[in-house]
């Protein structure tokens, strides 16, 4: 318990050193301007490592394994469909046409709507294996893209380049207005998933135990589908895809956290993103002076470590 | 009972029976049927894909008929041989190739989701070709196959190191991992055209077309011939390999050498196809599976018949994508990724 307490002690100083410097950095004379600019970046990240985090230790909990994201489930290829098909009919006119409060919306209710069509699809067949649900999310994404992918062959140069922005997140340019909806709706999520944590407990101790230990197993799986649907949907809506930072956050918590009790593990976690991507940001931003965003970098170091999973140099 | 109805009882038993379902693979195979009607069965289906082919040679923006043909009409024959043939002669070798590989990647790692596209292959083809346009831009259309090979060698390699790693997981978590790992490397590439500004460029590239298809430009496909007869002859060996090292050892068998001889007619198949017409998603993992359903699974008998069912199934597939926006034409990459797509989630939904 006292290691699990300095280890939260640790992260929060880590947390708020990365915001503090994140935010102080070379202000330089329109400070005003510049710190309200950096402290919409800041919340922004916020929501999105919180999201990302409870989403993803959630997820692998409930499939039993250490390298899966929820955010591969087709998520991501309907927020991409979704743009290229607006960008398809209304061409330069997209940013006219449509507001980025309309078009977040628009995203989270087709992403959730993509969701709660799979999970019924699924069990209403009867089948409740969570690897068959996974498997054909992402066959319906891979559908998905190669249908946006031919309409982007189509689309004129010039309007493919608002959907090539739509292909990375990135933390620039984000609208308020959505900060303080994405918000509400997080914390109203994440206030319901924390107080369900406990049954998180006992679903990873695997499916028979979890139902002999009385847990309606596959209401509560479903319970979590959905939560896991809202916040991912969230995160993606606002900031745009980042497929594999979820493998490297919840993997560095497990290492440095070894306890089972996921309230612990999630809220550390949460802390984990939130440095990780502050300090990214941080370090890519004012010390190397790259252009390419946290996180493209991020996915690709979350990739790389996937191959180190999977190679068996360490065990799944 | 007349052959006509045993073959239905069959196809019947076949569908009903969980053994054959998709996804359990059970060794021997059990399709007992005589030499005779075998070769009867094969001349169907050859009979079937000749018809397409022929559909597929008179069908085209141009209005070409069976008449100038035999008029000797030379403006329209140079036409035929230019365009046409070239086009349904790749199209038939494409089919053959890609669902081959999907079979032999099926038997050797023992799993019926298995395939070009679930293993990360065809993503790591196109890493290949990005790599050798950014290296050296003028590459030859040789080097480009050169390095997509090398690319899609490693890339299976790497698979098959993490299937074993997780061998006695669930079916479906194969796949599941196979089609992460194409992710990232299609990540790394997306990254790569990004700084290059040639995204919607390589999209166009890679998006499996046959269009584009000229007399003097495919002849590279023929490079898949040699792996597929190779295939035929290793058949039953990559079988034994899929059951796992030790057994084929036991067996006699060179595990190494059999499964990098696997490997290299899959990756020689995979990235001339991708280099020819791009990417053709899914169609090695339907027809393999289709035909396990209809014929079962001795696949030095249903061979044939994963050979003749791909061809015309792109066949096929191509024809429709000519007709559908005529006078314009819907890639096949695309097509075939939709179809596919399709049937695999069926495939998956019908599993037990």
């Amino acid at each position: 318990m006292r290691h699990h307490r300095n280890i939260f002690v640790l992260l929060a100083i880590g947390l708020l050193g990365a915001v503090a410097l994140f935010m102080s950095y070379d202000l330089g004379r329109g400070w005003e301007y510049a710190l309200g600019l950096r402290s919409v970046k800041v919340s922004a990240m916020a929501i999105v490592a919180c999201c990302v985090a409870y989403s993803s230790v959630t997820f692998q909990t409930l499939t039993n394994n250490r390298i899966l994201t929820p955010s591969i489930m087709g998520f991501e290829s309907v927020y991409m469909l979704l743009q290229t098909v607006i960008v398809y009919i209304y061409g330069d006119q997209t940013f006219k046409v449509l507001n980025s409060f309309d078009n977040f919306m628009l995203s989270v209710v087709c992403m959730i709507g993509f969701a709660f069509m799979l999970y019924i699809l699924i069990y209403r067949k009867g089948k409740d294996n969570i690897y068959l649900l996974v498997l054909i999310g992402l066959v319906l994404g891979i559908l998905f893209h190669s249908l946006s992918s031919f309409m982007q062959l189509i689309i004129d140069p010039n309007d493919f380049f608002i959907i090539q922005g739509k292909m990375f997140a990135s933390f620039s340019n984000i609208n308020k207005d959505l900060l303080g909806y994405s918000a509400v709706i997080m914390v109203v999520t994440l206030i319901i998933g924390f107080r369900l944590t406990k049954y998180l407990d006992v679903i990873s101790l695997g499916r028979d135990q979890a139902i002999s230990l009385g847990i309606n197993y596959q209401r509560m799986v479903q319970i979590f589908l959905v939560i896991i649907a809202i916040l991912v949907s969230i995160s993606t809506a606002l900031i745009g895809p980042i497929t594999f930072l979820g493998i490297m956050v919840t993997n560095l918590t497990y290492e440095l956290l070894k306890t089972y009790r996921h309230s612990l593990t999630i809220a550390a976690c949460c802390l984990v993103t939130a440095i990780l991507i502050i300090g990214g940001q941080f370090l890519t931003e004012h010390l190397f002076h790259l252009s390419t965003p946290i996180t493209t970098i991020i996915n690709l170091v979350g990739g790389a470590y996937f191959l180190y999973l999977l190679l068996g140099l360490k065990k799944i | 009972m007349s052959s006509r109805f045993s073959f239905i009882y069959k196809f019947k038993h076949a569908t009903k029976n969980p053994a054959r379902i998709p996804g359990l693979l059970y060794a021997g195979g059990e399709l007992v049927i005589g030499k005779l009607q075998q070769h009867r069965r094969e001349l169907g289906l050859s009979l079937i894909l000749l018809i397409c082919s022929l559909i597929s040679l008179f069908v085209g923006v141009a209005d070409i008929s069976i008449f100038d043909i035999i008029n000797q009409n030379t403006e329209k024959l140079r036409l035929v041989f230019i365009s046409r043939i070239p086009r349904t002669v790749s199209l038939i070798i494409a089919g053959v190739g890609l669902s081959i590989s999907g079979l032999i990647m099926q038997q050797m790692t023992q799993n019926k989701f298995v395939s070009p596209t679930t293993a990360g292959s065809l993503d790591a083809a196109k890493m290949g070709i990005l790599a050798s346009i950014i290296l050296i831009p003028a590459s030859s259309m040789l080097v480009k196959a050169l390095f997509a090979f090398a690319f899609t060698f490693l890339a299976s390699l790497i698979f098959l190191k993490m299937v074993e790693s997780i061998r006695y997981r669930n079916v479906i978590f194969v796949p599941l991992v196979g089609l992460m790992f194409g992710g990232i490397l299609s990540s790394i590439s997306t990254f790569a055209a990004v700084n290059l500004n040639i995204v919607q460029q390589m999209n166009a590239w890679m998006m499996g077309d046959f269009s584009g298809i000229l007399e003097g430009r495919y002849e590279l496909i023929y490079v898949s011939l040699p792996a597929t007869i190779l295939t035929y002859l290793y058949a039953n060996k990559f079988t034994v390999v899929g059951m796992g090292q030790d057994f084929a050892k036991n067996l006699g068998l060179n595990y190494r050498a059999v499964m990098n001889i696997g490997l290299f007619c899959v990756s020689l198949t995979v990235s001339a196809v991708m280099i020819i017409a791009g990417s053709i998603s899914f169609l090695g993992l339907v027809v393999p599976n289709i035909v396990s359903i209809i014929y079962g699974d001795n696949i030095k008998k249903t061979l044939p018949f994963v050979a003749l069912f791909g061809s015309t199934f792109l066949v096929i597939c191509d024809i429709i994508g000519r007709l559908v926006i005529f006078p314009y034409e819907i890639p096949i990459g695309m097509m075939v990724g939709v179809i596919g797509g399709v049937i695999f989630l069926i495939l998956l939904l019908r599993q037990r």
